[in-house]
């Protein structure tokens, strides 16, 4: 489902990512693990078509077609959600209406009509619930004056909603108390289908012990340094990540 | 500059949709200003010499005051001598008596506009006055309101058919002497609305006008009165456009509001003059003084706001609080893109005791558009238990615009409880990011954050004064983000 190769990213003249590999094939979990400034967050920021980096060498395929030309809304369309790290504010908008937007827009790519606002309402009501979200989040501004764990939520009942193929989590786990870590993850499990493919992006090895993953990557300095299935996760828990590193440098 | 903010002003392109001409004949009077033309203007409206007099003297006094110049407003010197002071479709002098005998191409231009005269067409429940130029073209629904006993027509009309509530409440309160546009337009005003509500009737719909200026080089000056007598109530909407054309045109109306003890006037503006080309050529030049005295106890006075057009626009829409416990409001959203500068605010004189008001101003600011809040509140030794809200926001989209703010405070009773809170913020690239992460197009995102940053203002307007509020605020913002 994605591919991507020798992928080499910059903001202004910093390289941050410098040939990272990866394959995704749907029906997996992946999650992206490594030290602060490896990397995770660009490639997530990248993937999902964020302004500001530059790409300079590699190439990423999505379904076959070129991710890297398409605009960052063409990508969404096409299937592509990023549950962001620090979920935007955007005051005034209401969260249903951005939703029924999103959806709509991901709908009509799809070929599938457009749901009104009682089809709407009810699809959402059902995954609120699974978020243990309350109905008034609805008719609030877009993330305004949401605890942090709250915006997590909210990014994660995006996600339920609009059904992404490809899933891209950055760092979801970041801020969460044990009992919203548990409800995300909930979440994020209850869309594990062989259709789908998610990508966690994350620093703890805390969150693959409610979502596990199939493949478990360690990336550092730039690239993807190790691969491994979730004992390696538990290694990193163990041992920290100098001693990949250290081992790239032998190599 | 950046390549952000030549995408920015990319999605702001949009061109003016009300820009077209209607041909038709029209009796123009050739420019220039001395008193034979205002007795000219009088003579033409077969005045009351009550009127001709008080022109005079609104015209001797203008000739001794100069242009404003406080404003932060960069203006080009104009030439009062080089505009025409009265343009009139012709065959107005065999005014038309009903719908059937007006010209049909005005009313194809107001079709055009989407203001439908004829009354089957129209929008249930909104009565229309249309001022095309100088002149009332058409009034709708007055059978219907006159059975309520709400007079609404032409202010030629008024002067005629009226001239003992016109001599009563003409000028006081915005006086002939008020500052030089005022003055200007009292000497010279052609035509407006006006509208008297009895004591304890509630108009029974909404009533409204609809400005048009369309032959060139002429001004427009029209003057609006609106009486409500004791415990009535009426909502009156106001919508304007012009042609599109590379000269600026002037346009300095009165608004006066009176509002009697216990009654409340609401009254909303969509204003969408010709806010000239992306080089600033062109545009209206838009001078308004507008006011409402809450001069009886409990009264309330509500003006709303959307200001898009014009090259220029200096207006502040003021509530003097006379009564005990009146209340008066002021919601507003003023854009300037492309060169566009706008000038505006309020006053809020609380005179009585426990006098209240709100001020919301919500500011966008794109292009090379200057937008600029002024705002007096003034709470006077009598005005025991005054109380004062003010939120004043700015949006700024780009890197060339800017956004100003002058909140002017004079509180002269110790009592008073005055609060003022003001944010300037910049549409977030992360916030674009977010809506087109979701699939949502750069444009539909760019409109959701300006829907949501005036939305405390809209859901002040009535119904279908929203709707056409928002649509006029995407269109005047296509093209502004890329």
């Amino acid at each position: 489902m994605l591919s991507i190769r020798d992928l080499h990213a910059q903001i202004g003249d910093r390289k941050i990512l410098k040939g990272l590999d990866l394959e995704v094939a749907a029906g997996e979990v992946h999650a992206i693990m490594g030290p602060n400034g490896s990397g995770k967050s660009t490639l997530a920021s990248v993937l999902a078509g964020r302004e500001g980096y530059e790409v300079t060498r590699g190439s990423v395929s999505y379904l076959g077609e070129d991710l890297l030309a398409m605009e960052p809304e063409e990508r969404a369309r096409a299937g592509v959600f990023l549950a962001f790290q620090y979920p935007v504010e955007i005051p005034g908008v209401n969260n249903a209406y951005l939703l029924k937007a999103a959806l709509n827009a991901v709908r009509k790519q799809r070929g599938e009509p457009e749901l009104d606002a009682f089809e709407f309402l009810e699809l959402v009501r059902g995954k609120m619930k699974l978020m243990q979200m309350d109905e008034s989040f609805l008719n609030r501004g877009v993330n305004e004056g949401f605890s942090g764990g709250e915006k997590k939520r909210n990014e994660i009942l995006q996600m339920a909603v609009l059904e992404p193929k490809l899933a891209l989590l950055d760092e979801t786990d970041s801020g969460l108390d044990i009992d919203a870590l548990r409800v995300v993850a909930k979440g994020v499990n209850s869309l594990r289908s062989p259709e789908r493919a998610i990508v966690l992006v994350t620093h703890y090895q805390r969150l693959l012990d409610y979502i596990e993953p199939d493949r478990v990557h360690v990336l550092s300095d730039g690239r993807i340094r190790k691969s491994g299935d979730k004992g390696l996760a538990l290694e990193l828990e163990r041992r920290g990540y100098d001693w990949i590193r250290q081992e790239a440098e032998v190599a | 500059m950046s390549t952000k903010t030549q995408d920015l002003e990319r999605v702001f392109g949009e061109k003016y949709r009300h820009g077209f001409v209607t041909d038709i004949e029209s009796d123009t009077v050739p420019p220039g200003l001395d008193e034979d033309v205002i007795r000219l203007i009088s003579r033409k409206k077969r005045e009351p010499q009550f009127m001709l007099d008080w022109r005079l003297k609104a015209f001797r006094h203008w000739l001794t005051m100069g242009e404003p110049d406080w404003a932060h407003l960069r203006i080009a010197p104009m030439d009062y001598q080089a505009i025409s002071y009265f343009s009139a479709p012709k065959r107005r002098d065999d005014a038309p008596k009903s719908l059937d005998e007006v010209d049909p191409k005005l009313l194809e231009t107001y079709e055009k506009l989407g203001v439908p005269l004829h009354e089957r067409a129209r929008l249930a429940g909104v009565a229309v006055d249309a001022v095309f130029d100088s002149v009332s073209v058409a009034t709708t629904f007055k059978e219907k309101l006159a059975k309520a006993g709400v007079i609404f027509c032409p202010f030629s009309d008024a002067v005629l058919n009226h001239p003992e509530l016109i001599e009563r409440y003409l000028g006081s309160v915005v006086p002939h002497t008020d500052n030089f546009f005022a003055a200007l337009n009292s000497a010279v005003f052609s035509d407006g609305s006006f509208v008297y509500v009895p004591k304890g009737v509630r108009c029974p719909m909404e009533l409204s006008t609809y400005f048009r200026i369309n032959a060139a080089n002429t001004g427009q000056f029209e003057r609006t009165l609106i009486v409500a007598d004791e415990g009535s109530n009426v909502s009156y909407l106001e919508g304007c456009t012009a042609p599109m054309r590379d000269e600026n045109q002037l346009h300095a109306a009165v608004v006066e509001l009176v509002a009697l003890a216990d009654a409340q006037i609401k009254y909303s503006t969509v204003q969408n003059w010709y806010p000239g080309d992306e080089e600033g050529r062109g545009g209206i030049y838009n001078f308004v003084t507008k006011r409402g005295d809450c001069r009886g106890a409990n009264s309330h006075i509500s003006w709303t706001q959307v200001e898009t057009g014009s090259a220029i626009t200096w207006k502040y829409p003021s509530c003097v609080l006379t009564g005990d416990n009146s209340v008066g409001e002021f919601y507003s959203v003023a854009l300037a893109n492309h060169c566009q500068q706008a000038d505006t605010g309020t006053k809020m004189i609380h005179i009585g005791r426990n006098t209240r008001s709100t001020i919301v101003s919500k500011g966008i600011s794109a292009g090379r558009g200057q937008n600029t809040y002024r705002g007096l509140v003034k709470i006077l030794p009598s005005a025991e238990g005054a109380r004062n809200y003010t939120q004043c926001d700015s949006l700024l989209m780009g890197d060339r615009c800017g956004a100003h703010t002058f909140p002017y405070m004079e509180i002269k009773n110790p009592g008073a409880v005055v609060e003022h809170e003001a944010t300037t913020s910049k549409i977030a690239d992360d916030q674009l990011f977010y809506c087109r992460s979701r699939g949502i197009s750069q444009e539909d995102a760019v409109n959701m954050i300006v829907n949501g940053f005036c939305k405390a203002v809209f859901k002040e307007l009535p119904m279908e004064f929203a709707v056409e509020a928002q649509n006029l605020l995407s269109v005047s913002l296509e093209g502004a983000v890329g």
